[in-house]
């Protein structure tokens, strides 16, 4: 009885106030965890500097921010979707099928992806992505192409110049976007490195099942998945000297007393050298904008155009003090936002 | 006990012992009831352990958050540059971003630091990396709304940037500082040298109560001020709904309702609902009514209604025992004075019971207060800079955040000046869940009543 009673005086409550909730004055933001910090960023300075409360930014990862972008169009809908990703194509379909047509993509610029290990852990100042693969993957093709168990325990194993130590990785878990981008250029890039890619094909196997091999982690507990944030990748580095922890550059840049950071294939991690394309681990960061909503939803076009613009995600602005990668091409992004180009 | 007497059980040498020297068995018995007693005082030893490990780590990480660095400096408000017409036009001075700003606030510090005699080698960048972000908007701020100041050379108070606040709180060293690229040993010099002359102070500062959160750069300017009111409209929503309903429920269902199937059946989903896991009512609330009914996300209506469904059943299951610990003689007194069944219920029984209700009541709101997980999915864990108005405004349709959900999102940021913003928040959680529950246990002592 009283199930009934709540369920109807909240049904009678919901239909009352569905009036006053049909207007809405504040842009909503969500998705990726990775972007989060930036578009919080934009929107504390947004709500600062213009007529329009600030933006609401919630966090739940690309792929769930994507999701209920794509749930439809209206009011009690999201406007912005960030992701550490670009958008797939099923989920523009998805997009398509719920009555949200028009998408503009819009590229904020670059992330980069570190190895840090505690300061007062074994020296870990140099790696290679073929180091990698070595020490990660599940399993590791012979000198005949055929497939062994990983059995390296300690760097020194994989490379003489690689201190003594345990293997012992922190990586992201596979709900995270950084995680496809640790595999593509990281293990994938090693398997190709090392000439294992080139023995498993040799050993006569198709393409995709040699791709699969080359990105497959071992699980024998030397790899160890973060599902968490980068605190808790953080934390568990923290508590094990042997241990390498996959960071965004921005969450290393932030903690620099704690960490300290390899280079990979002989490249810094910088602000600089992500621009330039010189460090191999970086990704594009995106948002996407519901063009439905332009018009009806106050301050989410000047928003938008504000997070691209050179004061904000240019060059010296707020974000790349943060560690945001600036996108050199900054300038047709803006183009895009103000003539509110969407994807075909 | 019964083999004490059992026939056969009789232990040899029985009938020779004395009642006061104490036989073997006796002695295992007492010897048993010796290390249950152990065992007890054991496991509250580690319960209060525990909460000791608990309440120290947050006290010593989160006391700090209610203390603050600030700066006082003087900054000279060029008109030149802030408002260029000279006609004191909002509209047109409020272009002026921030980014036009912060070089005054730039020089001013530097005008500071040199005017008191202050030798640094810093440049003015990193030196005004002391203070915090917030400043230029809180400058900004001031401005516009009292433009009349343009031109002038004010004074002003502003916060210490998060790792200069670390500095003074222990969590910043000058060997950590060496290592830290957010931070040099010079500006560290520089905040010792502006503390020496007085300009630099940390105190007590309750706006760590007050402000809305603030964004990752800006760790020392986040508050708790949209979470408290978001937490409080929530709980006012479940008082007013929870309370009513739940209370009709359980009289109905206790002295009204006929013991039938349905009646069972209503009350075994009634217990089962009180162990469903919170998520599932976040599920329902997306389900209902965001998606159904159109109410907007991020709203304390929705986050007040998920929390009504999650605490009735505890109202219910708590309601239903006090109105059962009432006497059955109380009942009959008075049906046998001639009252009628709502009469004796409403006049004797219900306030008899109010204390037992009031109590499942409280508790069950303070169950509802630490819950994150149904807020999750109605979008209440977010980013929330702007208070949501006074109720009667419609308040309640707001985007707000609560206290759990701001403890959340502050241990996912990556400077560790949040980990103390975190605790701190704790901190309040903990102050008021445990208002709640004295609230509780004093309505118990002062009002119940035992036959």
């Amino acid at each position: 009885m009283s199930l009934t009673r709540t369920a109807i005086s909240g049904m009678a409550l919901a239909a009352a106030s569905a009036t006053a909730a049909a207007a809405r004055d504040q842009v909503q933001v969500a998705g990726s965890s990775t972007v989060l910090p930036y578009a919080s960023i934009v929107a504390e300075a947004f709500g600062e500097n213009f007529g329009f409360p600030t933006p609401v930014v919630e966090s739940g990862g690309s792929s769930a921010g994507l999701k209920r972008f794509c749930e439809g169009v209206g009011a009690n809908t999201i406007d912005i979707a960030n992701a550490s990703r670009a958008i797939r194509d099923s989920e523009v379909q998805a997009c398509a099928d719920a009555g949200v047509t028009d998408i503009i993509e819009v590229r904020i610029g670059y992330d980069g992806i570190v190895f840090a290990s505690q300061q007062n852990g074994p020296d870990f100042a140099e790696f290679t992505p073929g180091q990698w693969y070595h020490a990660l993957a599940a399993e590791i093709p012979g000198e005949d192409g055929t497939m062994k168990t990983n059995s390296n325990t300690s760097w020194t194993e994989i490379d003489e110049s690689l201190p003594d130590a345990e293997i012992l990785a922190f990586i992201p878990g596979t709900k995270h976007g950084t995680r496809e981008v640790f595999e593509e250029k990281v293990m994938l890039q090693g398997c190709e490195d090392t000439g294992a890619m080139e023995r498993m094909m040799s050993a006569g196997m198709d393409e995709d099942a040699v791709e699969e091999a080359c990105m497959s982690v071992r699980s024998d507990g030397r790899s160890v998945d973060i599902d968490g944030d980068y605190t808790e990748t953080l934390a568990r580095v923290e508590s094990n000297a042997n241990g390498v922890g996959v960071f965004g550059l921005s969450f290393y840049e932030n903690n620099t007393d704690k960490l300290k950071v390899a280079t990979m294939g002989g490249v810094e991690p910088s602000i600089e050298t992500i621009a330039s394309g010189e460090y191999p681990v970086s990704r594009p960061l995106y948002f996407y904008i519901k063009a439905a909503h332009l018009a009806a939803i106050p301050g989410l076009k000047e928003f938008a155009e504000f997070f691209v613009s050179n004061d904000v995600a240019g060059p010296g602005g707020p974000l790349s003090d943060y560690g945001l990668v600036p996108d050199p091409e900054l300038a047709e992004t803006q183009e895009k936002v103000a003539s509110e180009a969407v994807m075909n | 006990m019964t083999d004490a007497t059992a026939p056969g059980a009789v232990p040899s040498g029985a009938g020779q012992g004395s009642l006061l020297a104490r036989d073997t068995r006796t002695a295992k018995r007492n010897a048993a009831e010796g290390r249950f007693k152990i065992y007890g005082l054991v496991a509250v030893c580690i319960g209060i352990a525990a909460l000791i490990v608990l309440l120290t780590s947050i006290l010593t990480s989160g006391l700090s958050a209610f203390r603050q660095t600030t700066i006082d400096m003087q900054v000279t408000l060029d008109e030149e540059r802030l408002d260029p017409s000279g006609a004191r036009d909002y509209d047109e001075m409020a272009r002026v971003t921030t980014f036009g700003y912060a070089p005054l606030l730039r020089d001013g510090l530097q005008a500071t630091i040199a005017a008191a005699g202050i030798e640094a080698d810093l440049d003015p960048g990193d030196a005004m990396d002391l203070i915090s972000d917030e400043s230029i908007a809180q400058l900004r701020n001031r401005v516009l709304d009292n433009p009349d100041l343009v031109g002038q050379t004010i004074d002003l108070t502003v916060l210490a940037s998060g790792r200069i606040d670390g500095f003074y709180k222990g969590r910043v060293s000058y060997a950590s500082a060496e290592l830290d690229s957010n931070v040099s040993p010079e500006q560290l010099r520089l905040a010792e040298a502006l503390e020496e002359r007085g300009a630099l102070r940390t105190g007590l500062d309750w706006r760590f109560l007050t402000a809305p959160d603030a964004s990752d750069t800006r760790p020392e300017a986040a508050g708790l001020g949209v979470a408290i009111l978001g937490s409080a409209y929530m709980m006012l929503i479940v008082l007013v709904l929870a309370l009513p309903i739940g209370v009709a429920a359980s009289i109905y269902l206790e002295e009204f309702a006929p013991q039938n199937r349905w009646t069972d059946l209503i009350e075994v989903n009634i217990s089962n609902l009180a162990a469903v896991p919170s998520i599932v009512f976040g599920i329902l609330g997306l389900a209902i009514f965001i998606n159904f009914a159109g109410l907007p996300q991020s709203a304390p209506i929705v986050g007040g209604l998920v929390l009504t469904l999650m605490t009735l059943p505890t109202i219910i299951i708590a309601t239903r025992a006090a109105l059962k610990a009432v006497p059955p003689s109380i009942r009959d007194a008075a049906l046998g004075l001639g009252a009628s069944k709502m009469q004796s219920v409403f006049h004797h029984v219900l306030p008899l019971a109010m204390p037992g209700i009031l109590t499942g009541t409280i508790i069950g709101l303070a169950q509802a207060l630490g819950e994150t997980a149904p807020l999750l999915l109605i979008g209440m864990v977010a980013f929330v800079r702007e208070y949501p108005d006074t109720p009667l405004d419609g308040g309640f349709f707001d985007p707000a955040t609560a206290l759990p959900v701001q403890v959340f999102n502050w241990t996912q940021r990556s400077d560790p000046a949040f980990v103390e913003r975190a605790s701190g928040a704790i901190i309040v959680l903990l102050a008021f869940l445990l208002l709640m529950n004295l609230t509780a246990v004093f309505l118990r002592r002062r009002f119940e009543r035992r036959w």
